[in-house]
């Protein structure tokens, strides 16, 4: 039943937000793409189209390169190493453990964070100390307990860079899958484990044919998340490493950030801001696309 | 009792990976505690002979002698700005929630699906007009201008939150209410809003950590230091090369305080707004 003339309040109320993310959001992105394809790379803006010049500039670009290498290793690093640890975690937690709130609480605390804190302490914690001063950090940890094959130069060995980024970075988040495994094991029907343990399937035959299958939209939904911080990241690198030596720890992100901000090449930062769109979007879309229509 | 050895490997894996997790936690606090005679970078893993709290209160103030800004400014910046925008973003996640639940028209749901997408771009994409805009706008390098950025790209957020939330509460209760002649306003003064709390505490506690942790806007959005965030200021603690490590750790545990408190007492809400963020419907 709907009364007449209140048909149009509704949408009245919800206009401003749709009005508001119709400029800031939609608007914007196509504002950025114009830039992109101008000639305004100086203080003063020159709206002079040339067409995909920044682009092809971009993909010439060494930085760019190294960038697109590291995200794809941190990608790979961070979001595995968030599903096996959140995962584990999770299934621990739900072996009906002593102390389960503690443990939990504890593993989630990270996330309440934010990246720079972590940028600030990781990188005390990551440095590697120097002739002088002998080994530092977990460095002087790893001394202490005998496992000295593990000290290494962390983040400023060009050869790790990134990868000092993504441990950091799976300290805040592994939690984080942590909780979603464990809303979801807590989410199987007794019941069906219950048949399986009847119908003579040992534990591991359970997990296997039970529990993963569960499991599955949990992991779909959190590789889309963590997929997509991981694309974006930025603050947890300016706080821990900065672009690193020979870019090792550089993002797209930190070089937009440098390119538009510090460099005034706003055509040229704005070209990479829609390079890193357009690889959020390919993983958001089709996420946002799949979760509408189950809706309708 | 009898602890078999699956069970003592269950804890003894939980021990290793609970040290993985304190380990930053404790050099936070570790470090904030010593007085200057013990700061040194190779006994940084020893605990504290007493308590001192100079770090701290060098952290907070700043020292002109040695020339650098403390993070209480800052800290009141992101105090100012963090209330209102948190308010005024659930209020409008809250209204668009109501809408989308219970008013729903034709078109709805891709509204809904694409208001969603502006809480996974990439904000780059965006930061260049948006500067550009506040500047016409003269707010501009302002606190206001920040609390403005932030209640609009939170409105995906806290509309996403109050949906999930209002689905929960049965819409024969909305129609009976229609059928007693209450209007839009009348049925979300009367039915809705009492029904709200949960709903708001979630909103509101996702947002404030958010805001609170924000790094990206208020760096760009505010370069000047009187405006500054509390993130910004840290950051600008920590690259500076005269402040000594043990205040940068210091500034970073200011920094932390407020979200870890939050988490601490209201723990149970800040997981639902976690799980909500990944888990629709």
């Amino acid at each position: 039943m709907q009364i007449k003339g209140d048909k149009w309040i509704p949408i009245l109320f919800i206009t401003p937000s749709i009005v508001a993310v119709g400029i800031f959001v939609y608007g914007f992105i196509s504002w950025t793409s114009f830039i992109s394809f101008t000639k305004w790379n100086n203080v003063i803006p020159d709206y002079t189209l040339v067409g995909f010049e920044n682009y092809r500039k971009l993909f010439a670009n060494m930085r760019f390169q190294i960038d697109l290498h590291n995200t794809f290793v941190f990608t790979i690093i961070f979001v595995t190493s968030c599903l096996l640890i959140g995962l584990l975690l999770a299934v621990l937690i739900d072996q009906r453990i002593k102390g389960e709130d503690i443990f939990r609480n504890l593993f989630l605390l990270p996330m309440a964070v934010s990246f720079i804190v972590s940028g600030v302490i990781w990188r005390w914690l990551f440095n590697p100390g120097s002739l002088q001063l002998g080994n530092i950090g977990v460095n002087q940890l790893f001394e202490k307990i005998g496992l000295n094959f593990l000290t290494c130069g962390w983040y400023t060995d060009p050869n790790i860079g990134i990868r000092a980024v993504a441990i950091a970075a799976i300290w805040q988040f592994s939690g984080y899958t942590m909780a979603l495994y464990l809303a979801g094991l807590r989410g199987i029907p007794l019941e069906l484990r219950e048949a399986a343990a009847i119908d003579g399937a040992n534990q591991w035959k359970t997990f296997y044919y039970i529990t993963l299958p569960f499991l599955k939209p949990i992991t779909f939904g959190a590789i889309i998340i963590l997929g997509h911080i991981s694309l974006k990241i930025f603050d947890l690198v300016v706080a821990m490493t900065g672009s690193g030596p020979a870019f090792s720890s550089d993002v797209p992100a930190l070089f937009m950030y440098d390119t538009t901000f510090r460099g005034n090449h706003f055509a040229q930062g704005a070209s990479i801001a829609i390079i890193l769109l357009l690889l959020v979007s390919l993983l958001i879309i089709p996420y946002l696309i799949t979760t509408f229509r189950k809706e309708a | 009792m009898k602890i078999s050895v699956t069970r003592l490997l269950i804890y003894i894996i939980l021990a290793i990976f609970s040290i993985f997790y304190i380990i930053p936690m404790y050099i936070m606090v570790v470090t904030g505690m010593k007085s200057f005679a013990e700061i040194s970078l190779d006994t940084m893993w020893n605990l504290p002979i007493s308590f001192n709290f100079n770090s701290f209160s060098l952290a907070w103030l700043g020292s002109t002698k040695e020339g650098f800004r403390g993070v209480s400014g800052s800290f009141l910046n992101s105090v100012f700005l963090v209330i209102p925008a948190t308010v005024i973003s659930a209020l409008f996640g809250s209204l668009n929630g109501y809408v989308l639940t219970k008013w729903r028209f034709r078109g709805s749901d891709l509204i809904f699906t694409m208001i969603l997408f502006g809480m996974f771009i990439p904000y780059q994409s965006i930061i260049i007009p948006l500067v550009l805009t506040l500047q016409r706008l003269h707010v501009y390098g302002t606190i206001p201008g920040l609390i403005l950025v932030h209640v609009i790209y939170g409105i995906p957020i806290s509309t996403l939150i109050f949906r999930n939330y209002y689905v929960t509460v049965p819409t024969e209760m909305v129609e009976a209410s229609k059928i007693d002649g209450a209007n839009f306003l009348g049925i979300y003064r009367w039915v809705i809003f009492p029904l709200s709390t949960p709903g708001f505490a979630v909103a509101m506690i996702w947002q404030f950590t958010s805001i609170w942790n924000d790094f990206l806007f208020g760096l760009i959005i505010t370069p000047n230091p009187a405006s500054q965030p509390i993130t910004v200021a840290l950051n600008n603690l920590a690259g500076s090369y005269i402040v000594q490590w043990n205040i940068q750790i210091a500034g970073a545990l200011l920094t932390a305080l407020p979200p870890i408190l939050v988490y601490l007492f209201l723990g149970k809400f800040f997981l639902r707004g976690l799980l909500q963020g990944s888990l629709k419907g």
